[in-house]
């Protein structure tokens, strides 16, 4: 007996569905027994990490929160992704992106409102913006690669972060940390009444359908998937593969600037040296595990924001490090990549080789 | 029978998943028979030899060899019973010399010298004109054919299978060819000659099997049958002509092409020279010549994904369009089928009705305030799939689930009913079945009688005679000049094909 894989006539839909459910609970199971070898309490704590910020209603809110950042970068990331665009430093444009909020609300000094909110979180979308047009810029025209440049560019991200907050941006009342000042009350953006959730949960659970329809309905977003399939047949339809790759990095790049923005003016409301928190990293996988599509990126976003606050709350009740849940989150992305086969082939199973007919 | 069949297939089965392939398929080649194999692409001509060469194994039945029951377990095994191929796709080292690529090939190790003198004794049996120490890069498809036959040859083969040989060949290197084989033949070297041109059969062959849909449909003696009657064997039904009204006249110039030039696109590209022609409203203009010769970068100038700086190298209704994009052309009418469907003319992984959007989408309206008309995409699909009779599941059918033949049809369909101004087509019929080709010209032949203007660019000379009112070779990059199809000489063509301009042609 052995193992064929064979080319599926049309790519499985169930299989698109079914296999980033599966890749969740085999990371489950594959804890369990990885845990209970170490000597920890797997069932426990991957019940902690996956089930209990759900459970418990409390951590609802820690939930969106968290969600919500991971959602509106890996909406902008996926839209790239259908184009073969590769931008890794979604990071760097979150913290530009949260640089430039900053930036615009200092500007009005204390004072605050509609307006102002809109201005600073505007900032926001066209500073990551215009973060992830140097990497588009390199691509276009000296094709260098995306990867690589949009990487570098957020380690780049960091150092402007660590000047600005160091030097002229440093909360003077700081005790010399290195910190902004907090944002003024009229800065920063409304919260559903008795809870900490703010606005940009409201706009992470907007998004989703506004990305749906322009990547399903509207010519632009047909324009992304032709480029993103064969640059040869986009040239054929008449569409520019270069102006192509400009948008999709630039609009990952705002929406990034704009996660960043949400974050500064909806939860910290100040941007000290730990700001860059991962979103932007994890916003990858949350793109991956939501198959690119919007709607999977929303899913997707609330179960990697479920491990991050799992993993806080397991520190407690397991005593494992919180990093486990980025532990969690990568076997995630390694399930879903390595299952990604199964949905452009199957399996077959061939019996043992009967005899040989000539 | 007196003595056993060279080769005796009996019963031969295979499966693939979804297609029997083969389906109890028997038939015999005498020693010295020329015998011809015969059938559509997809008809299982080619899986056929790959199981007679060991690259595949059949699932049921029997080949005998010279009376004994056989098994090839892989080609090196098949070499060593006497069974060479020459397949359609050469394997050769283009910086490598011809005797480097045929060292490289041999199963045993000869010494470069006794190599050497045996090719020279090989070419020099079979009047095989090449130079051991050329560098291939440098040969014409028809001498890098010859080194293939030379390796084969060089085995003394007692069975020589070719694969489609004539596909890039020049009608005078045909003949040449044709002179080989016979030779060959008449020292007791069975050929197994596969290919679905016709008139090379009854011209060569002695005996044709004829296959369709993995089936043996007939043995028969080429000598004694048509071309039509084959041709209709093969496809299984009645083969139509193409009609077109007699004494048509052709309106103004409709494509005016002057002196269009472009450089090559990539080291492997083909540089286009000074190309000038002028195509008329009504009329069919064909491009013949070898594969490589700019026929492609020639598409891509005419359809606009290769723009000209200069406007005016290419004008369309009087209108200089030469420095426009594609989708900036389809505005004035050109549409184009290139020659490659998959991820050039079509997205595999998209279904037909998407597919329909990628060209048809602004002349048919199916973008309203940047939004698709999903339903409007669906329908053209629909409509083209049912006037070229594309065999597909419908318009939510993925383009890379349909055959070749059948999304070269609905490509071309899709095209079509757009109704263009001019239309660019290369290789149309390229891997489309005979009935199937036959409606795609019957096709364009109606679009032209509208009053289009027709650029085909093929290979398939004959495609090319039976379609075109005017054509012109192209070779390396140049146009030669036009000529009226029905003054044209096969002979002078050829000569063009080859790269021989001016006087000859002219003398003729």
């Amino acid at each position: 007996m052995r193992l064929k894989l064979e080319k599926r006539r049309e790519p499985s839909l169930a299989m698109l569905v079914a296999t980033p459910i599966a890749s969740v609970i085999l990371t489950m199971l594959i804890g369990i027994v990885v845990f209970d070898l170490l000597g920890i309490k797997g069932f426990k704590a991957v019940v902690d990490i996956f089930l209990s910020p759900l459970l418990a209603s409390y951590k609802w809110q820690d939930v969106a929160l968290k969600a919500a950042p991971l959602i509106i970068i890996a909406l902008g990331l996926s839209m790239g992704n259908r184009a073969q665009v590769w931008n890794i430093g979604a990071e760097g444009q979150y913290v530009i992106g949260a640089l430039c909020s900053a930036g615009m609300g200092m500007a009005f000094g204390q004072s605050g409102g509609f307006l102002v909110v809109l201005l600073m979180i505007a900032a926001g979308v066209v500073g990551g913006g215009l973060w992830a047009a140097v990497p588009a810029w390199l691509r276009t025209k000296y094709n260098v690669n995306e990867i690589l440049s949009s990487l570098m560019l957020t380690y780049v991200s960091f150092q402007v972060l660590g000047y600005l907050v160091g030097g002229p941006w440093k909360d003077p009342n700081g005790r010399n940390f290195p910190a902004t000042a907090p944002l003024a009350d009229a800065q920063t953006l409304p919260v559903w009444p008795e809870s900490t959730v703010h606005l940009g949960v409201l706009i992470a659970l907007i998004l989703p359908f506004v990305f749906w329809v322009i990547m399903a309905r509207s010519e632009f977003g047909y324009q992304v998937r032709v480029v993103g399939s064969s640059a040869t047949a986009a040239r054929h339809g008449g569409f520019d593969s270069k102006r192509t790759i400009w948008a999709t990095m630039i609009i990952g790049g705002a929406m990034a600037g704009l996660a960043g923005g949400l974050e500064f003016l909806g939860v910290l409301h100040k941007i000290d040296l730990g700001f860059a928190s991962g979103y932007g990293f994890t916003a990858i996988i949350v793109a991956f595990l939501g198959r690119l599509n919007p709607f999977g990126c929303l899913i997707a976003g609330i179960v990697l924001a479920v491990t991050y606050v799992g993993g806080q709350m397991a520190q407690t009740s397991v005593h494992i490090p919180n990093s486990t849940a980025g532990i969690f989150q990568a076997m995630m992305l390694f399930f879903i990549l390595a299952s990604d086969i199964l949905v452009r082939y199957r399996i077959r199973v061939i019996p043992s080789a009967k005899a040989a007919g000539v | 029978m007196a003595s056993p069949a060279r080769l005796e297939l009996t019963g031969i089965t295979k499966r693939f998943p979804g297609v029997l392939a083969n389906d109890n398929v028997g038939f015999s080649v005498k020693p010295g028979e020329i015998h011809a194999l015969l059938g559509e692409n997809g008809a299982g001509k080619s899986t056929l030899v790959k199981m007679i060469y060991g690259i595949m194994q059949p699932d049921g039945g029997e080949i005998r060899w010279n009376g004994q029951r056989i098994s090839v377990a892989n080609p090196k095994a098949a070499r060593k019973l006497g069974i060479g191929m020459v397949f359609q796709h050469f394997s050769l080292f283009e910086a490598m010399t011809v005797l480097e690529n045929i060292a490289l090939g041999m199963d045993a190790n000869i010494p470069a010298r006794d190599l050497e003198s045996r090719i020279l004794a090989v070419m020099g049996q079979y009047g095989l004109k090449l130079e051991p120490h050329r560098i291939v890069s440098t040969l014409s498809v028809g001498e890098r054919q010859r080194i293939e036959i030379v390796r084969a040859l060089l085995l003394n083969p007692k069975l020589l299978i070719m694969d489609e040989p004539t596909s890039v060949l020049t009608p005078q290197e045909v003949e040449q060819l044709f002179t080989v084989l016979r030779k060959l033949a008449q020292e007791g070297c069975s050929i197994l000659y596969i290919s679905h041109k016709l008139h090379e059969i009854k011209a060569l062959c002695d005996t044709a099997t004829i296959l369709r849909g993995g089936k043996l449909v007939d043995t028969c003696d080429p000598a004694v049958e048509t071309s039509r009657s084959m041709a209709e064997k093969m496809i299984g039904g009645s083969l139509k002509d193409i009609s077109r009204a007699a004494g048509r006249s052709f309106g103004a110039a409709k494509l005016a092409v002057k002196a269009l030039s472009l450089p090559a696109d990539g080291p492997f590209g083909t540089a286009l020279r000074d190309i000038s022609f002028t195509v008329r409203a009504g009329e069919i203009f064909g491009v013949a010549g070898v594969a490589g010769n700019g026929q492609n970068a020639l598409l891509l100038a005419l359809s606009g994904e290769a723009p000209n700086p200069d406007p005016a190298s290419v004008t369309v209704d009087g209108v200089a369009v030469g420095h426009l994009q594609a989708r900036a052309r389809r505005g004035h009418g050109v549409a184009s089928v290139p020659e490659e469907r998959n991820g050039h003319a079509a997205v595999p992984i998209f279904t037909l009705a998407d597919n329909a959007v990628l060209t048809a989408r602004d002349r048919l309206g199916m973008v309203r305030a940047g939004l698709i008309d999903a339903k409007a995409a669906r329908t053209y699909a629909g409509e083209v799939i049912e006037a070229f009779s594309v065999k597909a599941t419908g318009p939510s059918a993925m383009a890379e689930s349909l055959s070749g033949g059948n999304l070269q049809k609905y490509i071309m369909g899709r095209e079509i009913l757009q109704k263009p101004q001019v239309l660019v087509v290369s290789q149309p019929t390229w891997g489309v079945d005979a009935g199937a080709a036959a409606a795609i010209h019957q096709a364009l032949v109606d679009l032209a009688a509208t009053g289009s203007a027709i650029v085909v660019i093929s290979q398939d000379l004959d495609e090319l005679l039976s379609l075109c009112d005017t054509m012109a070779v192209i070779n390396a990059g140049r146009l030669s000049r036009p000529m009226a199809v029905a003054e044209a000489k096969i002979d002078e063509i050829g000569l063009l094909m080859g790269g021989i301009h001016g006087e000859v042609a002219h003398a003729s």
